[in-house]
């Protein structure tokens, strides 16, 4: 047989139906929605007397739009409230499981997911949210779809999708000193730039990537849509078992489970629509400077000239991105003074991430021109934390602590940058506006984000000794 | 859906590439649990300086595209967040057709969903339509679906490309669930054959 890649695997044991000249119909196994993009489906379902087809498929919880306070208060915002309210109301009507404020599950629907066992290997998964390609960590098919997308999955447990093309990113060597997962995947973007993975579903692979813990394989799959790609995945491997094992969807019988995951690998010789290879050894820690995540640069160098890029497109882009981030070309990259840390978000607001960030501010004080805060990524990873201490360390550096939930990823709650603030964000997009009208956004890994917080402007981590095992530090 | 057979109207002209969905419309509005009305607040951060007065610098507000129902502009428009609400905000404004030489994926998707047409041409087609928006005040265009033809102001005329299944769907304004549901036979045959882990364990 001719060999197959892990995207081909998926895609065919998926496949309900195939006719030339028309998209496929794939089935989805696991269903996540979320308050903002679902009320418009569930209306669509209601008018036209449609029950939902798999409701045991189908989880949702809230994230988006919710405050990271007190939960114990009201949601100020009417409009806001009313979302929720409707989310509530569709998951009762409905019969769906639902991870609500007051649930120990509740987080960011990336978090959760895979922290319940819904995200396995080999599965399909879908949500109405373009980050979904963060599931693809566990060797599982997951992208992003739109709101009618939404209603199709919830009223036919399938999807209509015409093929993706496939793309091999392989990156090998030992990571360098100080160099995140979230650096490793700027850089790709860097390098791909943000449609270079338009139409395609990407894996990664590659000793660097086998090197990474599951919580880093997920900010790596996370990013796939900034680089313009459906998905983004990561063949299964002990890591990922030893991962999912006890959690609480996790299959009944785990072993004969892993028997099956095991053989969702790329076979050898399987042919991959595009290739690319990095050498782990070219890497080092990222700063956004523009208003893509694709306008990177290493944090050791300067904010770039668009007079020297050569594609006009790039040139005018990076011309209005300057004037919108107010930076001048040839500023050294750690001279740029910040205002705001936002350390959360679906790409990096795991344990780890915390962790790392609380290693490095332990004993130390947030800048007084610095406002930072922390928003885990769901209630168990702010439990956890709490339980191994990180709140303290946080709070006694000066940073807020907060309630799970996308925050200031996005702005849709109260948490927002004021006109013209500068932030450090460990998010995933830097767009015009994004984190609040005005605001200027920065992308880094936690670590990054936690020194700048400390130095009030952004620093090269690897002045700082980081203890971090996953790196290859001189000795 | 309503059916899409062609599309005449002014041209409104929008000369930025990657033009993301946070961009078509901010995230303020998508605590609206409606699908209508949003097309107040399409590209709000750029069209309006205070919220209310419209920004005279966006070239979008400009009189001569008052009305406009085509919008022409660059690489790999709509990326970014998978909002649905971007199609609607840009129908509901008026726009029933985009033009430009790359559109992101969920953004494209989107579209057909809700009877916009994305038309993709090479970057020197789009040029040539940006160079004929500015020259003439009210440039109208045609863009014909079935014959699958723009036919523009000036002698201008391009074929393109639609994927026929697509194409099918919006001639005829057919909703997606409705056509796949006529498959429901093999819907319930999959999900009869497919093994564990399928099911969640516990629920
Ligand atoms: S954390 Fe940000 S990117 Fe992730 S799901 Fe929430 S809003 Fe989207």
């Amino acid at each position: 047989m001719k060999p197959q890649t892990l995207f081909d695997k998926i895609w065919t044991a998926h496949l309900v139906r195939e006719e030339p000249g028309q998209p496929s119909l794939i089935y989805i196994d696991r269903h996540l929605v979320h308050e903002v993009t679902s009320p418009q489906a569930f209306e669509g379902l209601r008018l036209a007397g449609r029950p939902v087809r798999r409701p045991d498929l189908t989880f949702a919880t809230m994230d988006h739009n919710i405050p990271t306070t007190d939960r114990q208060l009201p949601i100020r915002d009417p409009i806001a409230a009313r979302q929720v309210r409707t989310l509530e109301d569709n998951c009762r009507d409905f019969e769906i499981p639902l991870f609500d404020l007051n649930s120990p599950y509740q987080g960011i629907v990336h978090v959760i997911g895979p922290e319940l066992g819904l995200t396995l290997p080999g599965l399909t998964l879908v949500c109405g949210d373009s980050h979904t390609s963060t599931h693809g960590a566990f060797g599982a098919l997951a992208f992003g779809i739109g709101t009618s997308e939404v209603e199709h999955v919830l009223a036919t447990q399938c999807l209509l999708q015409d093929k993706p093309r496939t793309l091999l990113i392989q990156v090998e060597g030992l990571r360098p000193y100080g160099v995140a997962a979230k650096d490793i995947i700027l850089s790709i973007i860097g390098r791909i730039g943000t449609s270079g993975g338009a139409g395609s579903v990407i894996e990664y692979a590659g000793q660097t990537i086998r090197d990474l813990t599951m919580e880093e394989r997920m900010t790596v799959c996370n990013m796939s849509i900034e680089g313009g790609a459906r998905a983004g995945m990561i063949a299964p491997d002990d890591k990922t078992f030893t991962y999912l094992r006890g959690r609480r969807y996790a299959p009944a019988d785990f072993e004969e489970a892993v028997a099956g995951w095991k053989k969702l690998t790329s076979d050898p010789g399987a042919e991959f629509d595009g290739a690319i290879h990095i050498e782990a050894a070219d890497l080092s820690p990222q700063v956004t400077w523009g208003t893509n995540p694709g306008q990177v640069a290493p944090i050791d160098s300067r904010v770039p000239d668009p007079a020297e890029f050569d594609d006009p497109n790039a040139r005018k882009s990076a011309e209005r991105a300057l004037e919108y981030m107010a930076l001048k070309p040839g500023t050294p990259l750690v001279d740029i003074a910040v205002d705001r840390v936002f350390i959360g978000s679906c790409t990096n607001s795991r344990l780890e991430d915390l962790r790392s960030a609380a290693r490095l501010v332990k004993g130390k004080r947030v800048s007084s021109q610095v406002q930072a805060m922390v928003v885990p990524g769901s209630q168990q990873v702010k439990w956890q934390a709490e339980k191994e201490g990180l709140h303290h360390l946080f709070r006694e550096s000066g940073f807020d602590w907060r309630e799970s939930g996308c925050s200031m990823c996005l702005g849709m709650n109260p948490d927002i940058l004021s006109p013209g603030q500068r932030c450090v964000s460990t998010s995933n997009r830097n767009f015009e506006g994004r984190q609040g009208k005005g605001g200027r956004t920065h992308l880094v890994s936690p670590v990054m984000a936690a020194a700048a917080a400390i130095e009030g402007r952004l620093v090269d981590v690897r002045q700082y000794d980081l203890e971090a095992t996953a790196s290859s530090k001189p000795s | 859906m309503e059916p899409f057979e062609k599309v005449h109207g002014v041209v409104a002209p929008l000369d930025l590439p990657n033009v993301d969905t946070d961009q078509i419309i901010p995230k303020q509005f998508l605590k609206r649990i409606e699908r209508t009305g949003f097309g107040r607040f399409l590209f709000y951060d750029w069209r309006f300086l205070d919220g209310k007065t419209l920004n005279p610098e966006f070239e979008m507000n400009q009189e001569r595209y008052r009305g406009a129902g085509i919008l022409v502009t660059r690489a790999n428009f709509g990326c970014g967040s998978s909002r649905e609400h971007a199609p609607w905000s840009l129908l509901d404004y008026g726009f029933r057709c985009i033009i430009a030489p790359s559109f992101a994926d969920i953004f494209f998707n989107n579209c057909f969903k809700n009877g916009l047409l994305p038309v993709r041409l090479s970057e020197e087609q789009v040029e040539a339509i940006f160079q004929g928006v500015r020259k003439t005040a009210g440039f109208q265009m045609t863009v014909d679906l079935q014959k699958q033809q723009i036919k523009a102001d000036g002698g201008m005329s391009y074929g393109f490309r639609v994927d026929p299944f697509r194409r099918r769907c919006l001639l005829n304004g057919w909703d997606d669930i409705g056509l796949t549901l006529r498959h429901e036979d093999l819907i319930s045959q999959f999900e009869s054959r497919s093994a564990p882990p399928l099911s969640p364990t516990s629920a």
